[in-house]
């Protein structure tokens, strides 16, 4: 009874953060909200019972992507609102799009047929043990080249760094 | 600690589906309105999330690990890309001392 009442608090608490990130005025606060945002989601992957995902969402998410968004921030001295906005046409214009969108993937969703067998659901699945041997062992080659992807964005990341042009 | 919260199918998975596409809707919306570069990448972020939630979702309702996994290089790519993005932030910002995306068209005609 209590996983369905949690269900709804993360949902709002993420629903909300997410609103103000557009909202709010100070890049700071964008920040701090988007963060609030990846914790409600970390709840909502324990409520699944996958650990291991909700453990790398908070190190990733809310760790490292965080930190990164926050040192651009503070090196860019962003932190007074200085921001033009987009004519009202464009805004509502985006708005209606979106809204467009939501009501098509909802529409469509509801004629899903999404079933499940109930009684295989309770599972193990989430928990590090099971997926650290299944990465190990079918996911191998992903999971080097994705080292090799990581090599390549650092080395990017520092060759755009760098001052150029002296 | 092996099963935190008890029996799980209490949540029809509709829910997941509704719940992840508003989270997908608003960050669609924060790239149309937005001319910060820096809140343009925070709703690409929010789309990536919200994903990843009903990926897992899926994976945990019809038992099958390689949702998870999936989900795993999602946030691998994730963080690849927000690196070498939040540098190009960087250096457009001292080209053009704004992030304003609007400045940044040249290749656009």
């Amino acid at each position: 009874m209590i996983t369905k009442y949690l269900f709804y608090f993360f949902s709002i608490v993420a629903i909300f953060a997410s609103v103000m990130v557009l909202m709010s005025r100070k890049p700071i606060h964008r920040v701090l909200y988007l963060t609030l945002a990846f914790l409600a989601l970390a709840g909502h992957f324990i409520l699944l019972n996958a650990q291991f995902i909700a453990i790398v969402n908070v190190i990733v998410y809310a760790g490292a992507i965080m930190v990164l968004f926050l040192f651009t921030v503070m090196l860019l001295n962003l932190n007074v609102a200085m921001e033009h906005k987009k004519s009202n046409l464009i805004q509502i214009t985006a708005i209606i799009t979106a809204g467009l969108l939501f009501l098509t993937i909802t529409g469509a969703s509801k004629k899903l047929d999404l079933v499940y067998n109930e009684e295989q659901v309770v599972t193990q699945i989430g928990l590090v043990k099971n997926l650290g041997k299944i990465l190990f062992s079918d996911f191998r080659l992903p999971f080097e080249v994705s080292g090799i992807l990581f090599l390549s964005a650092m080395v990017g990341a520092v060759m755009l760094g760098k001052k150029t042009g002296d | 600690m092996q099963n935190i919260t008890g029996t799980l199918p209490i949540i029809p998975i509709q829910h997941y589906v509704l719940f992840c596409t508003l989270m997908f809707v608003i960050g669609v919306a924060g790239v149309l309105i937005k001319r910060n570069a820096l809140v343009i990448f925070m709703s690409i972020e929010i789309m990536l999330n919200s994903i990843n939630l009903l990926l897992v979702a899926f994976s945990v309702y019809h038992n099958d690990p390689a949702g998870q996994i999936f989900v795993f290089f999602v946030m691998i790519v994730a963080a690849a890309e927000v690196a070498v993005g939040l540098a190009l932030v960087v250096m457009v910002y001292r080209h053009t001392h704004s992030i304003d995306i609007d400045f940044l068209n040249k290749l656009k005609w």
